[in-house]
């Protein structure tokens, strides 16, 4: 790790004014990635602004059909909210599921959607629900929010304070885990409301997504069977040493399906 | 029979200690003035070292010292040694190229090491590794095993043409070509044993010392085998004379195999330590563990089969290249020679074994012993070979086994591969894993998986393992530069409490426990009155460490012998105190007593005798401390038939174990509790191999499994509940009556698992790991 000037703010204006007094200054949620890439030598930033002493970050809100949740909301307080239990269980599952005890009571929602790692459980979460990403300036909704790998419509100096996730009438996220990192090879999450379908997508490729192709075909008929039809395009997907392009398109489809039978 | 002896699972008298955090790992130890020392290793796998500049480094703050390869070759340190000559079929040895701790012109591999910065501080010495300045000439890399040695590749050293190490002969060729030409059938298999990162939870470290006043260097290592660290680092590298290097190894976590081997680092460490006159400590990060530990594995394979028409296997013929790496290792060459095409008869009675292994340098790290070394690599073949030729025979996999296994009467049994099996029986264990694993309600269990849309299959792995490598006048004779005897000192405190001092090593295995339990069968002494000691060569007599199962196999009877020593010894004291003939004392449960009477003495009372011989037989020494020596007259071969049975998911691949049964033959059981953790952490080993762990390099050298993101270990949800029996057979050769069982699991699970997997899918073969989009593809084919 390289040297670095420490920052432990006590309120988003806080942050965002020692973000801007920073030559190359990063916010830390939970550091869950951040500290094992400054540990490797990976990143060196100038300044680190540490958001853990920030109390309006923190906390699960249920707001009429829609729930809260704060940027610095671990993933084990998630998992273990009796709020998002009841309102939308399979988010809370998701959370409970993402890598391991450590990782879970560290790792943060704002962390893991800022740093939108392709691989990353809560993008396609934020997706399919259609959530809305709340930030030190404005709302930002899931469509407009992911912009490729590891990019996001935040600014520099713009930070998440609290994702608002509304209610789906069902919803299932269903996981095909690498087997070594655990991270999402491909991660499907399905959300029904109404006769509305979202289908939000991560680890298939370099951008967590919405499967427009299965929505259109759930949209009016919501089954498994439906599925068959959908071309996956191939040569948009990951490949690495663990799953091809051409297997992850096929495994988008089987997640799609067993997460539209968790649904029914 | 002692509360605490033989057969009894006692829990682990180690475990305190580390389970409270006192354990004493080489990285816990922290001395007065210590440096830190970080390697500058190679980012690439083949290129010339044009220049090497260190001025930058050499200003960095708090830098002690930057030190190249020229240094080290200044003070006469030699390079690295492999320990054991192997004859290729030009009748010359081995081609040995020159091993540098510290690179001399060129690197081989990504992680060759360049340079050492000691510093002040850790992050001093990192900060300053980086301001070495290495000029490359970036060469093409060869990584590729069953390749490397094609016309036209690449030259990696000009000591070894071709790229070749040796090309290894083994059995008669004609006799071998004849069986086949007359066979009734012939089974064939090309497959790959996947290169393995031994990857144990403790990484490699060093922390050497250097007294001005006895010029003596103390070297803290990660060692399973201190003695030989000093004897190689005295007498090959130079570093010091034996007696003025002094190795502790006391607490390791984990070895596997990854912790045999002379390794530049700990070369490097022990001579920076004397030449800065600074205690100097290195601990390895995971990433230079997977970049420079010895991996395993790693060889591709063409295997036939002659069979009559009876399923009886009447030749076998085995094409195999090894990677041995960039460099040899320690044991490099004795792994895919030696430990390996010895095991070709695994079983069965075939009559007739002729192998060839061309060992193959490449751009990558050493490949040295991993748990089980060379032998799951010839159980692998072996056992599928036998499901392939049982699949072209129309016969059970069970059936053709037995019509091939050797009976139980034939013991001791000449293999047609040098090695003499001592006991065994076969049959017994297949009967008994087939009973534990309900071989015979399969079908039913398949066929309601079938209905959830799921794939059943089920697997056999039955294997035979050398372990407790031995006898030295033998492996003097393959080529072997060490002895492989054991020994051990038994020493009796005046107040009665025993001090066990072993030559072997315990990484974590639990030799603390077995031993002290041999002490109290044998000895009657409460287990909890002994101390077993081991790992310091300022302790301990030389002693040969720990690898291949030999520690309990060779070391517990070195123990068992110094223990025969003592009660000789005591029955003249207890004859002399009792005031009888030393022929009418006996030994039992503790005590000396007059053969008839209940007069008795204690054996604590006899060693303060011996420590206070006031009253004394006439011209024996005083003292009760007895050291032996084991050299056994053969390695010991456990056996077994483990049974795996697994549910494929067709739409991902994905395998999970249902079911795990394994029946072993490890002789007779010290500590069953630990015997049947070392025979699950060998199942899980064995497990990863098969279905998770697959070291990868690209074309350009660079190791792409570097991390744990994406090299896959076993976790707890990759294996099941294992089912766990013995069907124990008493090897004749070993007073103890014991085998080895470290590795048992680690040699026999890959061939069940894959052969369950086949089975599944009704294909022929399918390569490790088979990764949820192999078996996805093989199920695809197969549909």
């Amino acid at each position: 790790m390289y040297d670095f000037s420490y920052h432990n703010p006590d309120s988003v204006a806080g942050a965002v004014s020692a973000m801007n007094k920073a030559e190359d200054g990063k916010f830390v949620a939970g550091g869950q990635t951040m500290l094992p890439t400054m540990k490797h030598r990976l990143a060196s930033p100038s300044d680190i602004i540490v958001l853990g002493g920030i109390a309006e970050l923190s906390g699960i809100t249920v707001d009429g059909d829609s729930i809260s949740i704060g940027a610095m909301t671990t993933h084990a307080e998630v998992a273990a909210s009796s709020d998002v239990q009841a309102m939308i269980p399979a988010l809370a599952a998701l959370a409970a599921n993402i890598g391991d005890p450590a990782v879970r009571n560290c790792g943060t929602i704002g962390g893991s959607v800022a740093n939108n790692d392709p691989a990353a459980d809560y993008p396609a979460a934020v997706i399919a629900l259609g959530a809305t990403v709340k930030t030190s300036k404005r709302e930002i909704s899931a469509d407009d929010f992911f912009t490729g790998m590891f990019e996001t419509a935040l600014e520099e100096d713009e930070l998440i304070t609290a994702i608002s996730f509304p209610k789906a009438d069902a919803a299932a996220y269903m996981k095909f885990e690498n087997p070594a990192s655990r991270y999402a090879i491909v991660g499907v999450f399905v959300a029904k409301t109404g006769d509305d379908v979202r289908v939000g997508i991560t680890g298939a490729t370099p951008c967590a997504h919405r499967g427009m192709r299965l929505e259109g075909v759930l949209n009016s008929n919501f089954s498994g069977d439906a599925l068959e039809s959908v071309e996956i395009p191939v040569d948009k997907m990951n490949a690495d040493i663990h799953a091809s392009a051409e297997y992850r398109a096929h495994l988008v489809k089987v997640m799609t399906r067993r997460a539209v039978a968790a649904c029914s | 029979m002692a509360t605490n002896g033989i057969g009894v699972s006692v829990r682990r008298k180690e475990d305190k200690r580390f389970l409270i955090g006192k354990g004493n790992y080489t990285d816990d130890i922290n001395v007065v003035g210590q440096t830190y020392a970080i390697f500058v290793r190679s980012p690439h796998a083949h290129a010339t070292i044009n220049n090497i500049d260190t001025t930058d480094a050499e200003a960095a703050a708090g830098v002690v010292a930057v030190f190249t390869g020229d240094d080290l070759a200044a003070d006469g340190i030699a390079p690295l040694i492999c320990g054991v000559t192997v004859t290729s079929d030009d009748g010359e040895p081995h081609r040995a190229p020159a091993h540098p701790a510290l690179a001399q012109g060129k690197v081989n591999y990504v992680g060759d090491h360049v340079a050492i910065v000691i510093a002040e501080t850790l992050a001093q010495a990192k900060d300053a590794a980086e301001k070495v300045e290495v000029d490359y000439g970036i060469l093409p890399a060869v990584t590729d095993t069953a390749s490397a040695a094609d016309e036209g590749q690449q030259q990696i050293h000009e000591a070894a043409p071709n790229n070749i190490c040796f090309n290894w002969p083994l059995g008669d060729k004609q006799a071998v070509e004849a069986a086949f030409a007359s066979a009734h059938k012939i089974s064939t298999l090309d497959l790959v044993n996947n290169r393995m990162v031994t990857n144990p939870m403790e990484p490699r470290a060093a922390l050497g010392e250097y007294n001005t006043g006895t010029e003596e260097i103390t070297l803290h290592l990660t060692t399973q085998n201190p003695h030989l660290h000093r004897l190689v680092l005295s007498a090959f590298n130079q570093l010091a004379p034996e007696h003025k290097l002094r190795i502790v190894s006391t607490d390791v976590g984990g070895g596997f195999g990854a912790k045999i081997f002379i390794y530049a680092e700990e070369l490097v460490v022990g001579w920076a330590c004397r030449k800065v006159n600074r205690p100097v400590k290195w601990t390895s990060d995971r990433t230079e563990a997977f970049l420079s530990d010895a991996h395993g594995r790693d060889h591709v394979t063409s295997a036939e089969m002659a069979l009559d028409e009876d399923g009886k296997f009447l030749a076998m013929r085995v094409m195999t290249r090894a990677n041995v790496g960039a460099y040899l290792s320690t044991f490099g060459t004795m792994v895919p020679s030696y430990l390996y095409a010895f095991l070709f008869a695994g079983q069965y009675t075939t009559p007739l074994i002729y192998s060839e292994v061309k060992a193959v340098f490449t751009n990558t790290a050493p490949v040295d012993a991993s748990r089980g070394a060379g032998r799951p690599e010839a159980t692998f073949l072996l056992e599928r070979l036998v499901d392939v030729a049982a699949a072209d025979m129309g016969l059970d996999p069970v059936e053709i086994r037995r019509r091939n296994f050797i009976p139980v009467d034939a013991f001791p049994y000449q293999t047609p591969v040098v090695q003499c099996y001592d006991s065994g029986d076969y049959n017994a264990a297949l009967d008994k894993a087939l009973a534990l694993a309900d071989y015979d309600g399969f079908g039913a269990r398949a066929e309601e998986a079938k209905s959830r849309g799921m794939l059943r299959g089920i697997g056999l792995s039955s294997y035979v393992e050398a372990c407790g490598i031995a006898p030295s006048a033998a492996v003097g004779q393959l080529g072997a530069g060490v002895g492989l005897w054991e020994s051990a000192q038994v020493r009796f405190n005046p107040t009665g409490n025993v001090q066990v001092f072993t030559g072997a090593h315990s990484n974590g295995q639990g030799h603390e426990t077995t031993f002290a339990q041999l002490i109290t069968e044998l000895l009657g002494v409460p287990i909890e009155d002994v101390e077993v000691i081991h790992g310091d060569t300022a302790k301990t007599q030389f002693g040969m460490g720990t690898y291949g199962s030999r520690s309990l196999a060779v070391g517990g009877v070195a123990i068992a012998k110094a223990c025969e020593k003592l009660i000789a010894k005591g029955k003249k004291i207890a004859a002399h105190a009792l005031e009888a003939a030393e022929g009418d004392i006996e030994f039992a449960d503790g005590n000396f007593t007059i053969a008839g009477t209940d007069k008795a003495m204690n054996i604590a009372e006899v060693a303060f005798n011996a420590y206070v011989p006031h009253s004394y037989p006439e011209g024996l020494e005083p003292g009760f401390d007895e050291n032996a020596f084991f050299d056994p007259l053969n390695f010991s071969f456990p056996a077994g038939t483990h049974v795996c049975e697994v549910e494929v998911d067709p739409d991902t691949g994905v395998v999970e174990i249902i079911k795990y049964s394994a029946v072993d033959d490890f002789g007779k059981l010290i500590n069953p509790m630990i015997v049947e953790g070392q025979v699950h952490g060998g199942i899980a080993h064995g497990v990863g191999q098969a279905l998770l762990e697959g070291c990868r390099y690209d074309s350009e050298g660079q190791l792409i499994t570097a991390s744990f993101m994406d090299y896959a270990m076993p976790r707890a949800d990759n294996v099941p509940n294992f089912d766990i029996d013995y069907a124990p057979t008493n090897p004749p050769d070993n007073p103890l009556g014991v085998k080895g069982c470290g590795e048992a699991g680690a040699i026999a699970a890959p061939p069940a698992v894959i052969n369950a997997i086949t089975n599944a899918l009704g294909v022929k073969h399918i390569d490790m790991p088979a990764t949820p989009e192999n078996v996805w593809r093989a199920a695809q084919g197969a549909a």
